[in-house]
């Protein structure tokens, strides 16, 4: 059944959206990752504008981080107070970067940041993933056991002035670090169309130090409102929100995740993490693969500046 | 799909000027309502050629065109630097219609002059107005537009797809794709003999969105923060029964 997405102004399968909701959802329950990273490529291979993808993205990712958020909030497994300085930094940074996606769109750059950025981020975390998980599936072997993770060496961190007390993480840091890597996530989360979890959770465990069980909560609130925020300024100054488009995969994902859930709880965290990361990897070498050879088409068509 | 044949009775209106050839020409369906599930659709145009006085010598020939609204392209190259293929040239098109079929009785050349052609903008690569572009090779980018619109069917050029009957009736069937923009597609009947324009007849088809679609399209580009406002409401709604029907389940 061909459905026309109003904004996008293409006409697409509905079933096909509706699956790869679906296959996006399932990743997301087994991986507890909001998807974003994999959905916003899947969008452009089945011809949906850029634009619009990161755009509808950002907006899908505030549905599936506010169902995810409220199981957190009932275990009370999210730090207000770091999310609230996580989002400070978020909200700037989601500002910046919906400029910086407007300001490339009229140049025609915009495809090559968004798939650079995804090669680059997308290379360095899968990568780091798979040796890290390697490694505790060696450990895990060898020693029969799971050797706790040995506390990193955070001086400089420490060093940092405006302190602040986060009591549900317990802990006493700068809120520097918290902003500025807000910051940075809310800048990729407008141009790459994702919640940027993949990043905030790693920084939030190993820079700044933060209990592993409040990290994903947290991660989650912040990601919301970041999110929420890249919409409304996608939606009034690029007019790229496509709000059927959005349904559709929200049905699609909403399914989707209840299944990945399920069969997530069947396999080992260290198994789960490889196969993320193999995963993550592989869309990454798609897409680096795509820059790299020659494409079939050298020319492209893009809106003209209006006279 | 649905294919409405309207029939267009008055054909010969008869006051014309001696041995002058008309076009009295109809269309299927002088709107388009683009729907949730528009696939595209197809408009048939028929019509007859009235004359007062016997035919002339020459051959008769009939080409129809239909043409979305035009805008501004930017029409952009990729080249090899640092290893990576990226967009370096760009041609800025004045004006490029947005969808552009043409259909005769024949084959093109043969159904009208160069000069005509150049007069009418008839052809694709008339169609399509591009002065001034400012690279070298800028022929290559315009006919980058057409053969990438050509494989999407946006611009299309069927030779002797207009059947002509008996030198006076005519009728084709132009398909149009699902990925259509919105205005008034210009539909134009030209009626050449030996190649020369006799008569040009013109009608507008009216491509809308409708229901729905219309509704947040315009909500979209008018009332651009309640319609972010709405997007960010259905999701949050759908985030929360998502969980609640979850939690139902697993109760």
């Amino acid at each position: 059944m061909q459905i026309y997405l109003p904004i996008a102004e293409v006409s697409v399968n509905a079933f096909l959206l509706l699956g790869l909701g679906g296959l996006v959802g399932i990743l997301s329950g087994m991986f507890g990752v909001g998807g974003g990273f994999l959905m916003t490529p899947l969008l452009f291979f089945i011809g949906i504008p850029p634009a619009v993808a990161v755009a509808t993205e950002a907006n899908q990712i505030v549905a599936s981080s506010f169902s995810g958020v409220l199981a957190h909030f009932k275990r009370k497994t999210v730090d207000l107070k770091m999310g609230g300085v996580l989002l400070v930094g978020g909200l700037i940074g989601a500002a910046i970067g919906v400029q910086i996606f407007a300001m490339l769109t009229a140049i025609g750059q915009v495809d090559l940041l968004v798939k650079l950025c995804y090669v680059v981020f997308l290379g360095i975390i899968g990568g780091l993933m798979f040796f890290e998980s390697l490694n505790a599936i060696r450990k895990a072997r060898s020693a029969g056991g799971v050797v706790p993770p040995k506390r990193r060496h955070r001086g400089w961190i420490h060093a940092l002035p405006f302190k602040m007390r986060f009591r549900t993480s317990g802990l006493y840091v700068s809120v520097i670090p918290p902003v500025v890597v807000g910051l940075f996530v809310g800048v990729l989360s407008a141009i790459m169309g994702v919640g940027g979890g993949f990043i905030m959770v790693p920084a939030m465990i190993y820079l700044l130090g933060m209990p592993t069980k409040v990290v994903v909560g947290t991660s989650l609130f912040q990601i919301i409102f970041v999110t929420a925020f890249a919409t409304l300024m996608h939606a009034t100054t690029n007019y790229t929100v496509d709000m059927v488009l959005a349904v559709l995969l929200l049905v699609g994902g909403v399914v989707g995740a209840q299944i990945g859930a399920r069969i997530g709880t069947k396999l080992k965290a260290e198994q789960l993490r490889i196969l993320l990361a193999i995963m993550v990897l592989a869309v990454c070498g798609k897409l680096g693969f795509d820059l790299l050879v020659m494409p079939a088409e050298l020319y492209s068509i893009g809106a003209g500046a209006s006279h | 799909m649905r294919v409405i044949a309207l029939l267009l009775a008055t054909l010969l209106a008869g006051v014309s000027a001696a041995d002058a050839e008309e076009v009295v020409a109809g269309l299927s369906q002088d709107a388009i309502n683009i729907t949730a599930n528009f696939e595209g659709s197809e408009i048939m145009i028929f019509g007859a050629v009235s004359r007062t006085a016997p035919a002339p010598q020459g051959d008769l020939e009939v080409i129809i065109t239909v043409e979305g609204p035009s805008m501004p392209v930017a029409v952009r190259r990729k080249d090899r630097r640092f290893g990576i293929w990226v967009n370096t040239d760009a041609v800025e098109v004045d004006s490029a219609p947005s969808f552009y079929a043409v259909a005769t009785t024949a084959g093109f050349a043969a159904t009208i002059t160069d000069t005509e052609d150049l007069r009418h903008r008839v052809s694709i690569p008339r169609a399509i107005r591009a002065v001034g572009l400012g690279v070298a090779d800028a022929e290559n980018f315009t006919e980058a537009l057409i053969r990438i619109r050509e494989s999407e069917e946006l611009y299309q050029l069927n030779e002797g797809s207009v059947t002509l009957r008996n030198e006076t009736l005519f009728d084709t069937v132009i398909q149009l794709p699902a990925n259509l923009v919105e205005g008034d597609y210009r539909t134009r009947i030209i009626l050449t003999r030996g190649g020369e324009v006799l008569d040009v007849y013109e009608q507008d088809i009216a491509v809308r969105k409708v229901g729905l679609e219309r509704f947040i399209y315009n909500l979209a580009h008018e009332r651009p923060l309640v319609y972010g406002i709405l997007s960010l409401t259905i999701a949050i709604l759908a985030g929360w029964m998502a969980s609640a029907v979850f939690r139902y389940i697993r109760a």
